[in-house]
C-alpha cells in the first residue's frame, strides 16, 4: 500500500469530490496499485534534465492590449451565464460563504 | 451506382462536384443509416435539422459553383467539440444540460469548409478511457465481431463513438482526440484510419480539456486519402489557442502517392512487448517488407526510454486533468447538487457528477501535484518525459518515420478489462510516446487476426511533418488492400 485511506480522504478532500464511505478501501486499492507501477519512474537517472511542460517551443504570443470583439474579447456576460444552474444579475449564485 | 454511404469521403466529393447526386441526398442517406444504428450507441445525439439546412446550404452552393473543399460532406462530431448551441457533454453526467455559445475552432473550420454535421458522438467521460466504457451515456459497442461470435467487443477508446460511425458508415467521416492514443487506439480496432497530427498543428480551443500539453485532434476516416483532406481542413492556427503553432498547412492529399522511396523507416526493437499476439508480430513484420518492397529503407532502431512512456503519461496527464476538471463545480454550468455549504455542494455535485475512472484520475492527479509529492512524482515525470523527448528527437534525426503495431491486441470485450485499470492503461502502450513528445501518428488497417478482426499498424514522423507520414500510410494502404467490412447486424 503506497498510499492509506486517510491520504486517500485527505486527496479527496482537497479535490472536492466526496467519497462515500464504501469507496474509500476500493480507491485505496486503486490508487495504491496504479501508484505502485508509477514507482518504476524512480529507478532513472533524471539528473541535469530539465523537467518539460510542453513540446512547443514557442514563447507565449501576445496580442495587442486592446478589446478584442471576437468570442475572447469580453462583454457577453448573458453568454457567459448562460449554462449556470442560478444566476442573478449577470453574477453566479452560491450558497453564503461569509459569515 | 453503388450506395451513397459506401462512398468514401473523397467519392463524394466528386460526386457532389460532377452533380451526380445531392449534399441533401447524401444527407438524408446517413441520417437514415444512423437512425438505424441505435445498438451501437455511437450517436449520443443526432441534428436532422442541422444537417439538413447545412446540406440545402450545400447544394445551393454547388448550384452556384462555389463549392468549397468539403461541401456537402457529412461528418460526426466527437462530444468533446464544443458545438454552438448544440449540447456538449464530454461523455458526462456533469456537464448535463451544457449548451456551448460558441464553436470549437476545429468544427468551425470544417464547417467554413462546407462539411455537414451529422450528430455529436459518443466518448469515454472526458475522453478518459480505451475502451469507451466510461461514458455517462454508456459504452459503444464495435460493429465488428469475433466470426462466429456475438460478444459485444469495444471500439477503443476514447474516439470510439468517432470510430465505430465510421467503421459502421453512418459517417462519411469524424473528428476525433488523442490525449495517450485515443485517436489511433480505437482507429486500429474498428479498420480505420485514424491520424493524431503534431501537438500544436489544431486548435484545441472550444475542445473541451483532459491533458492540456497532450490533446490534439485529428480525424477518423475510412481510407488515408480522406484522412489528408479531412485534416488540411481541421488544421491551422488559431490565435485563440497560445499552443497553436502557426505554420502553413501544406495540401496532404497531394503527396499521397510520392510513395516512401528512399525513405529510411526506423522499426524500434523494444516495441516488442512480453505477451503481444503472435498475429500483431506477424503483422508488423508484414508492415516492414510492404514498406521495403516500396523502396524503403529499414532500420532498426532502439528507444530504451520507451518502458517508462506509460508511467509518465498517467501522472502528466492525471495532474493536467485534476487541474483543467476543477472548473466543474455545479457553479458554472452543469450539473449542481444542493447544499446549504459551498464545500458540501462542490463535493457533493464532483462526486454525483464524475464517473468512477475520472474520479480515480482526478485523485491521482490531485495526489501527485501535492505538497510533498509534487517533486518525486511530477517534477520526476516532467523530467523523464524529456528523455524520451530527446530519445525520440535523436531517432528521428536518422529515419524519416517509425513503424510499429498500434495495439497491442485486437477488439477485446465489453467488461473483459474495467475491473484492472492498469490493464486497461496498456492498450495505449505503442502510441502514447507520440503524445508525450508531440509528434504526429496515424493507425491504417493492415489485416485481421484469427477471429478476423481488424490490426492497425502505426507510423510516427517529425514534428510537422505529416506529409511523409501521409505518404506512408497510403503506402501501407496500398500494400494491405484492407478491404474487409464489418457484418451489418446492428440494423
Amino acid at each position: 500500500m503506497s498510499i492509506d485511506r486517510d491520504t486517500v480522504l485527505k486527496v479527496a478532500n482537497l479535490a472536492r469530490i466526496r467519497l462515500a464511505d464504501d469507496r474509500v478501501e476500493p480507491m485505496t486499492k486503486e490508487l495504491s496499485s496504479i501508484l505502485d507501477w508509477i514507482e518504476q519512474l524512480q529507478e532513472v537517472d533524471v539528473d541535469g534534465v530539465e523537467a518539460m511542460a510542453s513540446t512547443v517551443e514557442v514563447s507565449l504570443p501576445m496580442r495587442e492590449d486592446v478589446l478584442a470583439e471576437d468570442q475572447t474579447g469580453g462583454g457577453r456576460p448573458e453568454e457567459v451565464v448562460a449554462n449556470a444552474p442560478k444566476t442573478e444579475d449577470h453574477f453566479f449564485v452560491v450558497p453564503k460563504v461569509v459569515e | 451506382m453503388s450506395k451513397l454511404t459506401d462512398l468514401t469521403l473523397a467519392g463524394l466529393r466528386d460526386g457532389l462536384g460532377k452533380k451526380e447526386f445531392s449534399a441533401r441526398e447524401v444527407t438524408d442517406a446517413y441520417l437514415e443509416r444512423a437512425g438505424q444504428a441505435g445498438p451501437l450507441n455511437a450517436f449520443v445525439r443526432i441534428t436532422d435539422d442541422i444537417a439538413r439546412k447545412q446540406a440545402e446550404d450545400s447544394d445551393a452552393r454547388i448550384a452556384r459553383g462555389d463549392a468549397r473543399p468539403l461541401e456537402g460532406i457529412p461528418l460526426g462530431i466527437k462530444d468533446l467539440f464544443c458545438t454552438k448551441g448544440v449540447t456538449t457533454q464530454a461523455g458526462s453526467h456533469i456537464l448535463d444540460g451544457f449548451t456551448p455559445t460558441y464553436e470549437s475552432t476545429v468544427s468551425q473550420n470544417l464547417f467554413d469548409d462546407g462539411a455537414v454535421m451529422l450528430g455529436k458522438l459518443n466518448l469515454d467521460e472526458f475522453a478518459m478511457g480505451s475502451s469507451n466504457e466510461t461514458s455517462y451515456f454508456g459504452p459503444v459497442v464495435n460493429p465488428w465481431r469475433r466470426e462466429g461470435d456475438e460478444a459485444k467487443l469495444t471500439p477503443g477508446g476514447s474516439s470510439g463513438g468517432s470510430s465505430a460511425a465510421v467503421s459502421a458508415r453512418l459517417c462519411a467521416g469524424a473528428t476525433a482526440t488523442d490525449t495517450g492514443g485515443s485517436i489511433r487506439q480505437p482507429a486500429s480496432v474498428t479498420g480505420t484510419v485514424g491520424i493524431k497530427p503534431t501537438y500544436g498543428r489544431c486548435s484545441r480551443w472550444g475542445i473541451v480539456a483532459f491533458a492540456s500539453s497532450l490533446d490534439q485532434a485529428g480525424p477518423i476516416t475510412r481510407d488515408v486519402r480522406d484522412a489528408a483532406i479531412m485534416l488540411k481542413s481541421m488544421a491551422g492556427h488559431d490565435a485563440k489557442d497560445s499552443t497553436s503553432i502557426d505554420c502553413p498547412v501544406p495540401d496532404y492529399e497531394a503527396v499521397l502517392d510520392q510513395g516512401v522511396k528512399g525513405l529510411k523507416i526506423g522499426v524500434p526493437k523494444e516495441y516488442r512487448i512480453d505477451g503481444m499476439p503472435v498475429e500483431i508480430e506477424a503483422l508488423w513484420q508484414q508492415g516492414i517488407e510492404w514498406l521495403k518492397d516500396a523502396g524503403a529503407e529499414i532500420v532498426d532502431v532502439s528507444l530504451p526510454m520507451t518502458k517508462y512512456a506509460l508511467p509518465v503519461y498517467y501522472i502528466v496527464a492525471p495532474a493536467e486533468a485534476s487541474s483543467n476538471l476543477a472548473r466543474y463545480d455545479g457553479v458554472k454550468y452543469g450539473l449542481r447538487v444542493e447544499d446549504d455549504n459551498i464545500h458540501e455542494m462542490y463535493s457533493k455535485t464532483r462526486a454525483a457528477g464524475f464517473g468512477a475512472e475520472v474520479q480515480r484520475r482526478i485523485l491521482i492527479g490531485t495526489y501527485v501535484l501535492s505538497a510533498g509529492y509534487y517533486d518525486a512524482y511530477y517534477i520526476r515525470a516532467q523530467k523523464v518525459r524529456k528523455k524520451i523527448f530527446d530519445e525520440m528527437m535523436g531517432v528521428l534525426n536518422g529515419v524519416d518515420l517509425l513503424l510499429t503495431p498500434s495495439t497491442p491486441s485486437a477488439a477485446f470485450g465489453l467488461g473483459e478489462k474495467t475491473a484492472d485499470p492498469i490493464s486497461m492503461y496498456l492498450n495505449d502502450i505503442f502510441t502514447v510516446t507520440a503524445n508525450l513528445a508531440g509528434l504526429p501518428g496515424i493507425s491504417v488497417p493492415a489485416g485481421l487476426d484469427a477471429q478476423q478482426l481488424p490490426l492497425g499498424l502505426q507510423l510516427i514522423g517529425r514534428p510537422f511533418d505529416e506529409e511523409t507520414v501521409f505518404r506512408g500510410a497510403k503506402a501501407l494502404e496500398d500494400a494491405a488492400g484492407f478491404t474487409a467490412r464489418p457484418g451489418e447486424w446492428w440494423s
